[in-house]
């Protein structure tokens, strides 16, 4: 599936690189990333391929999740479907 | 790529407002099972149940991780039993609550509506055993929603059944009374009760429906709230518009679980039920959206005029996002589950007339409301009276979810814990009602024209 992560939280060295990493080992694809500094949050997005990854899905978001925690960060991942269909029309 | 701020609104919505669904609800056709041997149908009701939704609550469990999404409820709704059975003895009708409780307890949901009768117009002997034995089924089960439908706008409202579930309402208060008349929480009484409805204590799958069908119900208090809060001081044109973009988006989501589940299951989408409807959590309630709009404390003047907007609103939001939008789609106001309706309650600026009032422009009716345990059954037949007149005359859907709670008396509380949350007991009028209740037979059916 195609899937949003976000990744909100205190700015630190090594997020993405933690996070891609990890990305990585799990064979999922990043397809697209930004990264920005909101009202002085860190927030980076990604668009991740998981249809190489044999890594089941509550497995992967729970993974992220406590991924997060060790940095002190929020991580989530969300089908990208679900934003298509709420803010567009 | 997506709009960055499109998705942190979203994720903001999640995880700081309280978005979630709030019910994936199948609707199972017991039509199939019916027949006039207690055990027999009982047997096949639990077959035919647990086959269908085995894989329920699993799907749901996926799709929440597949969207990042809380589904809070799984649930199960089915034919009114009263049209399952045909008996004349009300414990053939405890029997078939067992089993249905059975069935919920096997394939993991936490209610299952459809213990329920349509006597709008006239009660058969089936029906009339049927809603006898609610008190006692609604004690010896723990997953089983009951409902009752007294009247319709095209038959008018059957005042003997009217009467008959004051009583009811009084009973099952009675033989719950060691958990606070925990037993009317499930059980609901309503005029022009929809078919397709995926909340409890209401639901049941009517007979209009297909065999099997997933209905969708979304929540989100806390984000209309949220969206309300950065358009302070602004007139009711940007609150209403505000609120409709709120509900759109909020129902895209519904959609969106629904037809996945929909398609998982191999079961058919009917619709989804875009209800604000409340918890007792902090930035879950429906009361504290009213407030936002100005008023100081909900139930105060003017909170019929906020509500009917919100109301209005959230449906026009909704419709335009769901190919099918259908159940009791509005603005719930369940008294004990909402933090700001407890509070208003507990200050006394919302009381039952207020909330009679509040109901002639909501979603539903009178909900969750505890009221003394010496009120007469009577005087609930009379509330109940009272509303479905509502819902008779405006057409629209109302109902009846008090509690006497036995041995409470205005002033004190009672804790239904979880979902259910905690009710203030509220004062209702001591003069009496008897004779208006003893009269009984029906009040016809009002006039379509002449609206004035």
């Amino acid at each position: 599936m195609r899937a949003v992560i976000t990744v909100v939280g205190k700015d630190r060295t090594g997020i993405i690189a933690k996070v891609s990493t990890y990305l990585a080992e799990k064979e999922i694809n990043i397809l697209d990333i930004s990264q920005t500094i909101m009202q002085d949050l860190f927030t980076m997005m990604m668009l991740v391929d998981t249809k190489d990854s044999g890594v089941q899905a509550k497995e992967l978001s729970d993974a992220l999740k406590a991924l997060g925690e060790e940095m002190g960060l929020s991580i989530n991942m969300q089908h990208e479907e679900l934003f298509s269909s709420m803010h567009r029309v | 790529m997506l709009n960055r701020n499109d998705i942190l609104e979203t994720i903001k919505m999640i995880e700081e407002e309280h978005l979630d669904i709030r019910t994936v609800t199948m609707g199972i056709s017991l039509l199939s099972c019916a027949g006039s041997d207690a055990d027999e149908v009982c047997e096949k009701v639990y077959q035919k149940i647990t086959k269908a939704a085995k894989d329920l609550v699993p799907v749901a469990e996926e799709i929440s991780v597949r969207y990042g999404i809380p589904i809070i409820n799984k649930r199960i709704s089915v034919t009114p039993a009263s049209l399952v059975m045909r008996s004349d003895k009300p414990e053939d009708y405890v029997k078939l609550a067992k089993a249905l409780d059975r069935a919920a307890l096997d394939t993991g949901v936490n209610f299952i509506g459809g213990f329920s009768a349509l006597v709008h117009k006239g009660m058969t002997k089936s029906e009339e055993a049927m809603i006898s034995s609610i008190p006692e089924a609604l004690a010896v089960t723990e997953r089983v929603c009951s409902s009752v439908n007294v009247g319709t706008t095209k038959a008018g409202i059957n005042m003997d059944a009217v009467a008959m579930m004051g009583r009811i309402v009084k009973e099952t208060a009675e033989r719950t009374k060691d958990r606070d008349g925990f037993g009317c929480a499930k059980l609901v009484v309503f005029c022009n009760s929809v078919e397709d409805n995926p909340f409890m204590a209401g639901a049941y799958h009517g007979v209009g429906e297909a065999e099997y069908i997933i209905n969708v119900g979304v929540s989100g208090p806390g984000v209309v709230k949220c969206a309300l809060e950065k358009v302070k001081g602004e007139d009711f044109e940007v609150v209403a518009e505000t609120i409709k973009k709120t509900a759109f988006k909020i129902t895209r989501m519904g959609q969106l679980v629904a037809r996945e589940a929909s398609k998982r299951l191999g079961v058919p989408f009917g619709i989804v039920d875009l209800s604000l409807a409340p918890t007792p959590a902090v930035g879950d309630s429906v009361a504290h959206i009213l407030e936002e709009m100005g008023l100081e404390q909900c139930g105060t003047h003017g909170t019929t005029a906020a509500l009917a907007l919100l109301n209005d609103a959230v449906k026009k939001g909704g419709i335009m996002a769901s190919s099918f939008v259908g159940g009791l789609s509005g603005a719930f106001i369940p008294v004990s589950e909402d933090a700001g309706m407890i509070d208003a309650a507990r200050a006394g600026t919302l009381s039952l007339d207020k909330l009679e009032a509040m109901t002639c422009v909501c979603s539903v009716g009178l909900d969750m409301i505890c009221i003394p345990g010496d009120t007469t059954a009577e005087t609930v037949a009379a509330i109940i009276a009272d509303e479905a007149a509502i819902g008779m005359i405006n057409q629209k859907t109302t109902a009846v979810r008090v509690i006497p709670a036995p041995g409470k008396k205005v002033g004190d509380t009672v804790e239904f814990g979880g979902l259910l949350g905690t009710g203030p007991v509220m004062a209702v009028n001591n003069k009496k009602s008897t004779d208006f209740i003893a009269r009984g037979g029906r009040i016809p059916a009002p006039v379509h024209s002449f609206k004035n």
